[in-house]
């Protein structure tokens, strides 16, 4: 039991953690000021919520690990992260659509979590629903900008949504970590998600004047460790500094 | 609301915010925005992200008239000299303890 749910709980930490590092990459090089901030900030929020979500999932592992032992000491093939999530940031219209399909769902999985029956993970759930709110509000309203905005941003948007859609299927993807979490009343089975899920994004990308894609889903594996070329060299710039210098303190 | 102003820029809005406690809102700096739903995010993330401000006010720069420092002379210069002015200026009759 306490071993489906420290799994669980890796997959909530490593996919803020990683979307946190790939929002991180704009720090100073956002379009115009004012949205570099607000990149930054959203990345501040994720890696937040990774940290409580790693932090609880060193206690229920109960090895004394702790979240930062968790970030910056496992390997690429100990992460458990959604494979969409550590693919280059790309440009603003590729992080602001993989924003707003991640923040689509996560808002049904942590609306989920706030009922578990597990009082620190509902206490994670219900600070994260917050930020996550604001973060689905300020991507939607940018891929609506963006897909009905000039015919140079809406190009941008639509190769965007082509890129990232096939990705998305992984979302709803449950194994036996996510079956035992749900049964026992702690987590959310996340297969149960899409139907919410795609009422919010046909709606904006509808109000965007974007098309869905006709994509077939492509292979997985995440949630076991298997990920693409891309993760390896972000952990290695994300960990090198406390590898460097194991045990420095700020 | 025009997207881009002459200078190619975004448009350039004023941000208030309110601090808790029923005080009024207060300038507190610009931002560039395309729209007002922009705006606020904007001021939202520049300007409240550490828990400054229960409520947002933005308004488009443009619709802000502002005196000329010119006339600052014929504006505000009358009132150095006139003491009275100010509730200070009077004394407060003994025997009052409060206001």
């Amino acid at each position: 039991m306490s071993q489906a749910l420290f799994e669980y709980l890796l997959r909530l930490g490593d996919d803020r953690l990683v979307l946190g590092h790939r929002n991180a990459e704009w720090c100073g090089h956002g379009p115009i000021l004012e949205e570099d901030i607000a990149i930054s900030n959203l990345a501040l929020d994720l890696t937040g919520e990774a940290q409580l979500f790693l932090e609880l999932a060193g206690k229920v592992e109960g090895l004394g690990r702790d979240a930062d032992q968790l970030a910056y000491w496992r390997d690429e093939t100990q992460f458990r992260n959604l494979q969409l999530l550590e693919l280059p940031k790309g440009d603003f219209a590729f992080t602001m659509v993989r924003q707003f399909l991640f923040s689509a769902w996560s808002h049904f999985l942590l609306e989920g979590l706030m009922q578990s029956k597990h009082e620190d993970l509902k206490g994670i759930a219900a600070k994260a629903v917050k930020e996550n709110r604001y973060h689905l509000r300020h991507a939607s309203e940018w891929v609506v900008r963006l897909g009905d905005g000039t015919e140079e941003s809406h190009q941008r948007a639509q190769a965007a949504l082509d890129q990232a859609w096939p990705w998305t299927g992984e979302f709803f993807l449950a194994d036996d970590v996510d079956r035992v979490v749900a049964a026992e009343g702690l987590g959310v089975n996340p297969s149960g998600l899409r139907p919410q899920w795609e009422s919010i994004v046909n709606d904006v990308i509808r109000r965007a004047t974007l098309t869905v894609p006709n994509t077939p889903m492509r292979m997985v594996g995440g949630r076991k460790g298997r990920h693409t070329e891309y993760l390896g060299h972000m952990l290695a710039d994300m960990q090198i500094v406390a590898r460097s210098h194991p045990g420095a303190k700020w | 609301m025009t997207t881009k102003s002459e200078s190619g820029q975004w448009p350039l809005w004023e941000v208030f915010t309110q601090p808790g406690g029923g005080k009024p809102h207060q300038h507190a700096g610009s931002v560039h925005a395309p729209d007002a739903e922009i705006a606020l995010q904007n001021a939202r993330d520049v300007y409240s992200r550490r828990g400054e401000a229960v409520s947002l006010w933005v308004v488009p720069s443009v619709s802000i008239t502002a005196s000329a420092p010119a006339d600052s002379g014929m504006l505000f210069d009358p009132g150095n000299d006139k003491p009275y002015r100010h509730p200070q200026f009077y004394k407060t009759p003994k025997g009052i303890q409060v206001f």
